[in-house]
């Protein structure tokens, strides 16, 4: 029984941290081209009816910090932050609309 | 796939935002019956991890690329209403954190992902796990099955938004096939994720995927 706990806590850090380093590391590698709806926007004439999203100036629009130039540490930082930010959120939703046991 | 302001009018954000609304709530109410103090976490770190997968873009063509929608692996993972929350969590967080999709457009990003995706990779699953062997690399299959389909078709409805109260002048049938076309493509990156993250978890803690410990569940009672 407590072997199964430690187990799942193992499971939940590891299903964590690969989260944190694909949001804090590989991001940088990610393909910055537009993605499928992007591109469909520009090429069927549509993609200038976007709007900025009022909050376009936020420190951490477009996944990057705002005034960091070293682009690798500002997408990394925008994603362990990201990262941070869902888990607090989501970690308190599920645990409010559990099935108590 | 993230729509950002002003693709859509006002009025039919609205109306979807409402839809949104609807299955939000829906879930929120019946996804106590998927999670419990065991699973809670995994169904908090689903979100996480889509969260974070959804950042890395893959190129799909030529100047094209495609990130992970997410819907299918997390319903394969934690059942279709939490899967339905994990997504709009993300949703949430991507647009007032990093101003990825538009406000405005909240309402229409929920309706094709988490509501639309979600339901069609649950209808898709159901139907693959009846076909299928009962087995671990058949579940990961089925999962990467309902992945696929799920792309093109919520892509599709992001074109009926389009048809609805598009702002563009291009015809709806020319955005129909290029968002129809291009989400294929998307789809099979799409696919490929899902299956491999659900069989990694399946070789680790297949008691954890929803798709796995209660596909009988899955079959009969939440048909």
């Amino acid at each position: 029984m407590n072997q199964s706990k430690n187990n799942l806590k193992k499971f939940y850090a590891i299903f964590f941290l690969a989260a944190l380093s694909l949001a804090g590391g590989l991001s940088y590698y990610a393909s910055s081209s537009p993605d499928g709806l992007e591109k469909v926007a520009e090429d069927e004439g549509f993609l200038e009816s976007a709007k900025d999203s009022a909050l376009s100036n936020s420190p951490l629009a477009d996944y990057g910090l705002a005034g960091l130039d070293n682009e690798r540490l500002s997408v990394g930082i925008a994603g362990v932050v990201g990262v941070v930010v869902t888990a607090i959120i989501a970690l308190a939703l599920f645990t409010l609309v559990k099935k108590r046991n | 796939m993230h729509i950002p302001d002003g693709f859509i009018d006002i009025p039919t954000s609205t109306a979807f935002g409402t839809l949104a609304l609807a299955g939000t709530a829906i879930a929120l109410k019946k996804a106590k019956t998927e999670v419990d103090d065991r699973t809670a976490p995994m169904a908090g770190l689903t979100a996480v991890f889509i969260f974070a997968v959804q950042m890395l873009n893959f190129p799909v063509a030529a100047g094209t690329s495609g990130h992970l929608l997410g819907g299918a692996l997390a319903m394969v993972l934690v059942g279709p209403y939490a899967a339905s929350l994990a997504i709009t969590v993300v949703l949430g967080v991507q647009a007032l954190l990093f101003a990825d999709g538009g406000l405005t457009a909240l309402g229409l990003n929920v309706f094709n992902l988490s509501v639309i995706a979600v339901l069609v990779s649950f209808l898709a699953f159901k139907l693959m796990v009846k076909l299928l062997p009962k087995t671990k690399s058949a579940i990961a299959l089925a999962a990467g099955i309902a992945a696929f389909v799920s792309v093109p078709i919520s892509a599709s409805a992001f074109t009926l938004q389009y048809a609805i109260g598009g702002n563009g002048t291009a015809p709806v049938e020319t955005v129909f096939i290029a968002m129809f076309s291009t989400h294929l493509l998307i789809g099979i990156g799409e696919a490929v994720i899902t299956a491999l993250t659900v069989s990694a978890i399946l070789a680790s803690r297949s008691d954890l995927v929803y798709g796995w410990s209660r596909k009988e569940v899955a079959l009969e009672i939440r048909s």
